[in-house]
């Protein structure tokens, strides 16, 4: 019964991988990655581990991949043409992952060389209680959590240090905005306004 | 629920200048364009504070965060490393910024942000702990390198250093993943007493771990083949930078990768002596061949420090402590000498006209003679004369590698070297035996900030290079000291 | 095994056939309340007081034409109204109605599951939520569709973080994920009074996620048609309308568990203590409010929205958990 499901699961995965890639249309990739996502949270789920499943959803499929879908929809970039430069490497990239697949199943095929440390099903399943897991994160991972809310504090910073414009370029980029919306632009960029005032395009 | 015993003193500097780069953020909230003018020299006390703190922890040997960090002899002295690499990289940056109206104050958050990356490379003890480190360092740069947007070459080499970057990441990750898989911990410690294990030191997934490690940390410090996005980065950053990139990530890259190939792998030594041997040679011969073509002076150095890298990795294939005490005085020498020479270009150049040209440099001591003189102690020095810091560098990393017994490594750094003399001096004898081409060099942007990293940039390479011979013993003991608390453990 | 899930299956149908029936009257109750505000008389033909309004409605749909627009991504733009309705039923999953009742001598939870994650998993299914509207007005190929699409997204992922973040104070209060625990350690006093901000924050935000008024952009008609769903007709439409609705009981529904005690209540003269009883009155209560507030409230202009978002709710949600979290700390040590 469990293994008919994580086959199922697997396997769903696994299109969900290669749809991703094989697809054309980045909408459509973007779609068949969520696909994978969910598949691979249902493995956590099947691994009792909840908690994980759930920030998996969230955090990837939720946060992320609507994003990129914004990102995708905004800039219009489904189809994204292939460059003729770059037709050698699809076939680069067959040969080379096919030579990681056979290392992988090489390497990880066989059995580990020691349990590591000292699982058991009964400290998998403590783990399974997302209070197990905050104590392990408040005490002895606690440098790597508060390292990690740094991090993201600097990509924030830099995010809107790369998005923001100077004052001087302000100007410029009023004048720029305008002469486009005189010309009869799509409109997009007067309905998307951004979050910050002064940035918002005259119109 | 008992809280254990953090020990926030292992943390002590990181933890001043993770706090100092907020309070940069809220000083430019709160009081705005007033303060501008004092940011850069507020950032350098951040980092004189810092380094104090390091340095006043010397032989205190602190371990905290359930042995996520621990502060040693050896986390000091790149401490110490990066913070002259900050302090000269800031002086450098201010009059830059303003001069082409880039100047904005979270560059300088941002920087020592980075530099806090390289404070958690010199001392963390897990790889959870280094992979965060490295992430800190890199992910400032990838902002600060598209800082001259909407400059094109600025935003490319963001561009490029990001998707590279992530990449390498992701190699570093799947490193430690493997490494987890096959010993059961990411504890730089409890790796080792798991490599006590035959079964696991035979295990393809340990060598599968090691090289993803490798790769991963390759790319962070430009190791060949891992070196490809260099140059780009490098002449599209700003330059000040790029002068800052060139040191720091390659001292948070070195000083990861000693601690983990030191403390966590030594019993599988035979395996990656053998992999940093190759890399090194690959490293010398590209990097050094390359930059006898280059006509862009920061090409030439990117492609300098792609070699400079090489000759660190001389030490570290050496296996030995001589080579770890070797690595670690290469990285000052390159620090005051790479910053020396990048200053020297700020110097000389202004708003849409870098002073980028090998060219140009032609005829440059008649017109600026002292300029001319710090640029040559630096190009002498990079290519490692006597009486400069860099031939006390190259000493000893080759004395490691001959103590080690890599011979072929060492014949081939040595032709390596005498090769780099040749696009080094190109550039002394340009300023000395030509005639000035053009108008190049008759006006120079001498602040108070570029003097006086100059000054300490000099200072440094000369002071480094003509140190009396009881000094080298005392500089020698230091590093043995140092290198003793890296290998030494602590149970 | 077999038990479980016989029990497991005739719960969700339950759960899915009376989420359906109380989306029609909704849909009724609706326009008898608007109409009342606005002083009419709304439907009143169909039956007495338009009793059989919805089951007309209905019908209307089923037979209408089901048109796809001839540049359409047509799997997209069928997958859509799926993606968007499934996520509002499976929310239930872990709303617990009730506590236990002993029914043909069986011990039955009322509700379908309790997950130790509970309130993480319905986070996660609310952000998946946004992928039906996105897909909506992308793949229909009309640049109103396109437009609503995007402000949709832009408008749920702004709001999902003040919206999880403003339930933390709860969270930390009671110490576990699981909605059941969460209702019983309101045995003695609603979180209502504990967290007020927190509630505040909560349903502002909890109108945003479902794009009601006043934060109803995404479909404003004024200027984008109907936004995301412009081009879609019979039932793919009456699944949009479905989802929105069934996700306004959800929103009702978790406000009642997180911050009014659930389903726990004073027993009722002449009838006691059913124990559905009390949730079903407030769960009653909180969709009165969102039609009320529909009548009441004109619609937010967009950098209204999202100022209101990112610098309002989301610096008081985190100033809420702090504030909760030191207040947690200092009762600790007394």
């Amino acid at each position: 019964m469990e293994s008919i499901f994580f086959y199922a699961t697997a396997a769903i995965a696994l299109i969900g991988a290669i749809g991703m890639v094989l697809s054309r249309n980045a909408i459509h990739s973007a779609l068949f990655l969520v696909l994978n996502f969910a598949a691979t949270s249902v493995l956590y789920l099947m691994l009792n581990a909840p908690l994980l499943a759930v920030l998996q959803v969230t955090v990837y499929a939720g946060a992320i991949m609507v994003l990129f879908l914004f990102v995708i929809m905004l800039l219009n970039a489904e189809n994204v043409s292939v460059d003729s430069h770059l037709r050698w490497q699809p076939i680069a990239a067959l040969i080379l992952g096919g030579l990681l697949l056979v290392e992988t199943v090489v390497t990880v095929g066989r059995p580990l060389p020691l349990n590591p440390a000292g699982v058991t099903p009964e400290t998998l399943n403590q783990l399974a209680d997302p209070r197990v897991l905050a104590q392990f994160l408040f005490t002895d991972y606690l440098l790597p959590f508060e390292v990690t809310s740094l991090l993201l504090l600097v990509a924030m910073v830099g995010a809107v240090v790369l998005t923001k414009a100077r004052p001087a370029q302000k100007r410029d980029q009023r004048r720029v905005r305008f002469a486009d919306q005189v010309e009869g632009s799509e409109g997009a960029s007067a309905v998307m306004s951004e979050p910050q005032g002064e940035n918002r395009p005259v119109a | 629920m008992n809280l254990p015993d953090y020990n926030f003193t292992a943390l002590t500097p990181a933890l001043i200048l993770s706090l100092w780069a907020i309070l940069i953020l809220l000083v430019d909230l709160l009081f705005g364009e007033r303060i501008q003018r004092w940011l850069s020299w507020l950032t350098v006390a951040g980092l004189l504070v810092t380094g104090a703190s390091a340095l006043s922890l010397w032989n205190v040997r602190a371990e905290g965060f359930s042995g996520m960090v621990v502060l040693d002899n050896f986390a000091i002295v790149v401490t110490v490393i990066a913070m002259i690499a900050g302090i000269l990289a800031v002086l450098l940056s201010s009059d830059y910024l303003v001069d082409r109206d880039l100047f904005r104050p979270e560059y300088f958050a941002l920087m020592l942000f980075s530099i806090t990356g390289i404070l958690l490379l010199a001392s963390g003890r897990n790889l959870i702990m280094l992979f965060l480190g490295l992430e800190l360092l890199s992910i400032p740069l990838y902002v600060l390198t598209g800082f001259a947007r909407p400059d094109v070459q600025s935003e490319e080499a963001a561009m490029k250093y990001f998707l590279l970057g992530a990449l390498a990441s992701s190699f570093l990750v799947y490193g430690i993943a493997l490494t987890y898989g096959a010993t059961g911990s990411t504890d730089l410690l409890k790796i080792r007493d798991a490599l006590q294990n035959v079964q696991v030191i035979t295990s393809t997934l340990t060598l599968g771990g090691l090289i993803l490690i490798l790769v991963g940390f390759g790319f962070k410090v430009a190791a060949v083949p891992f070196h490809m996005w260099t140059p780009d980065v490098y002449q599209g950053a700003p330059t000040p930078i790029t002068a800052y990139m060139s040191v720091g990530a390659k001292a948070g890259g070195f000083a990861a990768l000693l601690r983990i190939m030191y403390v966590a792998f030594p019993q599988i030594a035979s395996y990656w002596t053998g992999a940093l041997v190759l890399l090194a040679i690959a490293t010398l011969v590209v990097g050094n061949l390359l930059a006898i073509q280059q006509s862009s002076l920061k090409r030439l150095l990117a492609y300098s420090s792609i070699a400079h890298a090489g000759y660190i990795l001389v030490g570290l294939a050496a296996g030995n402590n001589r080579g770890v005490a070797g690595a670690l005085f290469y990285l000052l020498a390159y620090a005051f000498t790479n910053l020396g020479a990048f200053g020297i270009m700020i110097a000389l150049s202004k708003k849409g006209e870098e002073a980028d040209s090998i060219e140009s440099y032609a005829g440059l001591s008649s017109r600026q003679p002292w300029l001319a003189l710090a640029m040559t102690v630096f190009m002498l020095s990079l290519t490692g004369v006597p009486l400069t810091a860099g031939l006390v560098g190259k000493i000893f990393v080759f004395s490691a590698a001959a103590e080690a017994g890599l011979w072929t490594l060492l014949i081939v750094a040595v032709l390596t070297s005498v090769i780099s003399a040749f696009y080094y001096l190109r550039l002394v004898v340009l300023m000395y035996m030509r005639d000035p081409i053009n108008d190049f060099g008759t006006q120079v942007h001498l602040t108070p900030g570029v003097r006086t990293a100059l000054a300490l940039a000099v200072i440094g390479t000369v002071l480094l290079g003509i140190i009396p011979g009881n000094l080298i013993d005392f500089t020698n003991q230091t590093l043995a000291i140092t290198t003793q608390t890296l290998v030494a453990l602590v149970h | 095994m077999i038990e479980f899930l016989i029990e497991a299956v005739i719960k969700s149908a339950i759960i899915v056939l009376v989420l359906l029936t109380s989306f029609a009257y909704i849909t009724w109750l609706e326009r008898k309340v608007l109409a009342r505000m606005q002083a009419r008389i709304g439907p009143n033909r169909a039956a007495p007081f338009g009793l059989l309004l919805p089951l007309a409605d209905g019908i209307k749909l089923i037979f209408k034409e089901d048109t796809t627009p001839l540049e359409a991504d047509k799997f997209v733009y069928l997958l859509a109204p799926i993606l968007a309705a499934v996520p509002a039923f499976i929310i239930f999953a872990v709303i617990p109605i009730g506590d236990t009742i002993t029914l043909f001598g069986r011990t039955i939870t009322l509700y379908l599951t309790d997950l130790n994650v509970g309130l993480l998993f319905i986070f996660s299914i609310t952000s998946i939520g946004v992928y039906g509207i996105a897909l909506a007005g992308w793949s229909s190929s009309n640049k109103y569709a396109l437009l609503g699409g995007l402000r949709a997204t832009a408008q749920m992922i702004s709001y999902e973080l003040p919206f999880s973040l403003s339930v933390v104070g709860v969270l930390m209060m009671v110490g576990s994920f699981s909605l059941v625990d969460i209702v019983k350690a309101q045995n003695s006093i609603w979180f209502v009074i504990l967290q007020p901000v927190a509630f505040v924050i909560f349903m502002i935000c909890a109108a945003a996620e479902v794009n009601r008024s006043p934060f109803d952009l995404p479909e404003a008609e004024q200027e984008l048609t109907a936004g995301y769903h412009t081009e879609y007709s019979g039932m793919k439409f009456a699944l949009f309308y479905a989802a929105e609705y069934i996700k306004i009981v959800a929103m009702s529904a978790l406000a009642v568990v997180l911050f009014f005690g659930g389903w726990q209540g004073p027993p009722i003269p002449l009838i006691g203590s059913i124990p559905i009883i009390w949730f079903v009155i407030k769960v009653f209560i909180f969709l009165f409010a969102f039609i009320w507030v529909r009548a009441t409230l004109p619609r937010f202009r967009y950098d209204q929205l999202m100022s209101l978002g990112w610098k309002v709710l989301l610096p008081l949600a985190l100033a809420n958990v702090v504030i909760t979290a030191i207040a947690i700390v200092l009762r600790d040590l007394r």
